[in-house]
């Protein structure tokens, strides 16, 4: 198996690299434009089960359901979709101590047109503070390997929920 | 549309659950929706490791269940939800469907209220929406209403024997669930993934 060091370096193959270094095989996700070429990635590599769910709700509960069955997961959304979570969280993997791994592209900020967007966007980090989910926001491309490998790391031995967030200072400048 | 759901038997969900419950012995995993199908699911044999009951993610138990599901493909697991919790999370049964998910069974215990909160009608209820009839149309080919006790066990005998998902609809009175869990989530998640780990 290569490490995630080795990887190449464009921001979505360091994380897919980073979930098969993980043992993360399974992708229940709700599709997003900036996701792409990481589902694409996904999808093209048999190692992964990646399928779109109707709602991020469900798909969190499927990762939830897949962990403590003994399969790792990530959930990978938007941030509007993340906003429609709280209830979720709080009653399900934080209560139970599951670590689910989300990842969300961030959107509603850096030149973000949409008004519901923006203001969406700012109740991402509170609600997670609020739950103790820990959350890193990924901007570099130098930092994304162990910024990711450490946070999917820590969420599994400390069994709690955690968040990486793709600023689009990372998912922007994509390659 | 065609409604499905005439001269159905109006049956006992915990009744029904410990019976279900009673028939499983291959280490299935059944996962209890909130309130009261969770209640009775506990009140049908609290001793077994490998139920999962949830506190408070309403409409989730076929997306754990299918969780499980898609991490172990040889055991069965069967999720017992609610026709209001189902109505949250209809968009499930498109995704269930989509994975053909062959070991899945969901059960939906129908009695047109949101029973926990104190008995309100649903939506569904008042526009006599065929939950069946949804998820044969979401792509769930089986999928079926129980016309009664013994159909019951006949379609619970085929989900456990055949290749899904599957859909067993129950028409239910209004029995509160006289059994409440001990709510505690780390004891609950502990003993369900250590069940887990046992082999089918």
């Amino acid at each position: 198996m290569t490490s995630a060091a080795e990887a190449p370096p464009t921001w979505h193959d360091i994380l897919r690299q980073v979930f098969k270094d993980q043992g993360i095989s399974l992708v229940p996700y709700v599709p997003d434009n900036v996701l792409r070429p990481l589902l694409d990635g996904i999808h093209a590599d048999p190692f992964f089960t990646a399928f779109p769910c109707a709602r991020e709700e469900e798909a969190i509960g499927i990762a939830t359901g897949a962990i403590m069955a003994g399969r790792r997961a990530a959930v990978l959304m938007q941030t509007s979709g993340f906003a429609t979570l709280p209830n979720v969280l709080a009653s399900l993997p934080v209560a139970f101590q599951v670590p689910v791994v989300m990842v969300v592209s961030e959107r509603g900020t850096m030149g973000e047109f949409n008004p519901g967007q923006a203001i969406v966007c700012r109740t991402m980090r509170p609600i997670l503070d609020s739950m103790g989910i820990e959350h890193h926001t990924m901007t570099r491309l130098d930092e994304a390997a162990f910024m990711a490998d450490r946070t999917i790391r820590q969420a599994f031995a400390t069994r709690w929920p955690a968040c990486l967030i793709l600023s689009p200072l990372l998912t922007g400048k994509r390659s | 549309m065609t409604d499905t759901t005439d001269n159905l038997h109006v049956m006992n969900r915990a009744a029904l659950t410990k019976r279900l419950v009673a028939g499983l012995t291959k280490r299935e995993a059944v996962v209890g929706g909130i309130g009261n199908s969770n209640w009775d699911l506990w009140g049908a044999d609290r001793t077994r490791a490998e139920n999962f009951y949830m506190l408070g993610s309403m409409g989730l138990a076929a997306p754990i269940a299918m969780g499980v599901a898609l991490a172990q493909p040889a055991r069965r697991v069967i999720a017992l939800e609610g026709d209001g919790s189902l109505l949250m999370q209809l968009g499930c049964l498109s995704t269930i469907a989509a994975q053909a998910v062959k070991n899945l069974t969901v059960v939906i215990w129908d009695n047109g209220i949101y029973q926990i909160t104190g008995g309100q009608g649903t939506p569904a209820a008042a526009a006599r929406t065929d939950m069946v009839a949804i998820a044969r149309a979401s792509g769930i080919a089986s999928a079926a209403w129980a016309a009664d006790e013994a159909e019951f066990d006949v379609l619970v005998a085929r989900a456990l024997s055949t290749d899904g998902p599957h859909v067993i609809g129950v028409k239910i009175d209004n029995e509160p669930g006289r059994n409440q869990t001990d709510r505690d989530p780390i004891r609950f998640r502990e003993s369900f993934m250590r069940a887990m780990a046992q082999p089918v």
